[in-house]
């Protein structure tokens, strides 16, 4: 089996680069768009994936760990979130049976 | 440094299991104990300065003092909650276990030297404080606050950690003293436009987290739904933290490339001084007004950041315990009013003088400070700011803050007017407000230091 910085290594640098963009990009304009409070977590998701792809590849190409082992910080760090993150939805969606961030105007803005 | 990381984490752990003691009573006493051990190992480190964790970490003296300014307002806090749950079934354990986890995170982002350890801290930080945000989990107004900043901190958490990515493509290091250098290699050879991309998109994280203008938006319904004593949290060691991690990236790392970001550091600190202030004459209720001056604080504060010169660090400091200290008597003082008169407007606070006059004194040395009025600490905390961009020759910061400062003192007082000029309606609630010792001891202590530092700033400034 081949190594794997050296599979990551046949595609050229730059296509991981605009490719994490693009993810990045998508999950900004997820949070900003979309109303439902689970989707925009997913966007969030997305943006910290989008970070975790750049790093590893970078991390590959430069034959340095240290990029890895961030990745794995920011997917500890991301589990603990979204802990937190779907119990606050959950106690939302109890008491006002939706998710949608429209009715949380009890504050004004 | 090391050891109160490593204590106050496994304290926090013991506070959980305190939780199956039948009696509450030992609780607060406990836990202001754990603090006083964290206090004390961290004042050990005073005059050494060391790397640990293999370069992870450093510590030196000026980070000493931010984290005992951590400590010292987690102390003053902590008291404010003995009789804040009424309710018997509240979890207080694990409360006070997740203040101690935010803790950590708090000195995690003072004593940072490694980019890994700032996104740690700035976490542990900031998910303890999804959580208090969310804690009155009856109240509709709490459910709205947490997911509110849930949503915003992980937002700006995506948008720094991209930034992390995109400054290690361009330098391969995660270590501060490591971009520094690429930073000074740059300047003969060019930079990557990476490292820009991701200064820029850094500075956005941590300026979102701090709720700088125009990044502002969430921190007033926040602060507001927020339970009141968490909010005080919120505002000061959250505040603290936030600036000291900015100052230390922004100093040790950036200084090589000052001409590209200082721009756009002083045009955010303008704006977050116009916003914050000339929003806050609006506001009805106390406890808004409070959220908006903290964001024109941040303004003052960005102006120390900004002009980066020789003394701004001993600047900043000086004027968060100063805020610190203001913003702890606020909100004690406002805890108690909303309990005893039920309300958060200014109205609530009619003819306080009258019936609690040691709280009106209290709350009115504290609005002098936020406003910086001579003999409080504030007065000072904005004139050391104010010498350094004056240093450094930002005449037009200058100019706006002390603008602003005007602005302030008006809604500042409106509170004053309201206890001392205005006497309260003869059928409401306008019988003395009981002060439980705990609190009566925190204002004590907040308003003499406030006191202590207008009178006697050489006590504090003379170390740094």
């Amino acid at each position: 089996m081949e190594e794997i910085p050296g599979v990551i290594r046949t595609i050229p640098l730059n296509y991981y680069i605009f490719l994490s963009t693009a993810l990045f990009v998508i999950g900004i304009v997820g949070v900003m768009v979309r109303r439902n409070a689970l989707i925009i977590f997913m966007s969030i998701e997305l943006m910290l994936n989008a970070v975790n792809l750049l790093l590893t590849a970078f991390s590959s190409y430069r034959s340095d760990p240290a990029g890895q082992v961030f990745v794995f910080f920011i997917m500890a760090v991301a589990a603990a979130e979204v802990t937190v993150g779907l119990a606050i939805i959950v106690m939302i969606y109890r008491n006002t049976r939706s998710v949608d961030v429209g009715i949380l105007n009890r504050l004004k803005w | 440094m090391f050891y109160s990381v490593v204590l106050l984490s496994i304290f926090g752990i013991l506070n959980l299991f305190l939780g199956f003691l039948k009696s509450r009573a030992w609780l607060l006493p406990v836990t202001l104990l754990f603090l006083a051990t964290a206090l004390v190992v961290t004042l050990t480190d005073w005059n050494k300065s060391l790397f640990f964790w293999n370069y992870m970490m450093s510590t030196d003296n000026v980070s000493v003092a931010f984290a005992t300014i951590i400590i010292v307002s987690a102390m003053l806090i902590l008291p404010l909650s003995r009789f804040y749950f009424p309710n018997a079934a509240a979890p207080v354990p694990e409360y006070y276990a997740i203040l101690l986890f935010s803790v950590v995170g708090a000195i995690l982002m003072v004593t940072y030297e490694n980019i890994i350890m700032l996104f740690l801290g700035l976490e542990t930080l900031s998910i303890a404080m999804y959580i208090l945000a969310g804690s009155d989990k009856r109240n509709p107004r709490s459910h709205e606050a947490a997911l509110k900043y849930f949503l915003m901190g992980a937002f700006a958490t995506g948008i720094l950690l991209f930034g992390v990515a995109m400054l290690y493509g361009a330098t391969g290091t995660f270590n501060l003293s490591g971009l520094a250098q690429y930073v000074r290699t740059t300047l003969v050879n060019g930079a990557s436009p990476m490292l820009y991309l991701g200064l820029t998109l850094v500075l956005i994280g941590i300026l979102f987290k701090l709720s700088v203008a125009p990044f502002h938006f969430w921190t007033p319904d926040v602060y507001d739904g927020t339970p009141t004593l968490f909010t005080a949290f919120m505002a000061t060691v959250v505040k603290t933290a936030g600036f000291a991690a900015l100052y230390k990236i922004l100093s040790v790392s950036f200084t090589g490339i000052y001409s590209v970001w200082w721009i756009t550091l002083a045009a955010t600190s303008v704006l977050t001084l116009l916003i914050g202030n000339i929003t806050a004459v609006y506001q009805q209720s106390f406890k808004r007004m409070l959220a908006y001056s903290s964001i024109s604080h941040a303004g003052y504060l960005l102006i120390a950041v900004t002009a980066m010169g020789q003394t701004s660090q001993s600047s900043i400091l000086f004027y968060s315990l100063a805020y610190t200290l203001a913003t702890i008597t606020s909100f004690a003082v406002l805890i108690l009013v909303n309990e005893n008169r039920a309300g958060e407007s200014f109205s609530a606070f009619n003819g306080l003088a009258r019936h609690n006059p040691f709280l009106a004194f209290a709350l009115t040395v504290a609005m002098c400070s936020l406003a910086g009025i001579p003999l409080t600490g504030g007065f000072f905390g904005k004139f050391y700011i104010f010498i350094n961009a004056l240093e450094k020759g930002l005449l037009f910061l200058l100019v706006v803050a002390v603008l602003m400062s005007a602005v302030g003192i008006y809604y500042y007082f409106r509170v004053v007017i309201a206890m001392y000029m205005r006497g309260s309606d003869d059928n409401a609630v306008a019988d003395r407000i009981i002060v439980p010792k705990s609190y009566a001891a925190v204002l004590a202590i907040t308003t003499f230091l406030t006191i202590l530092l207008g009178v006697a700033p050489d006590l504090l400034v003379r170390y740094f």
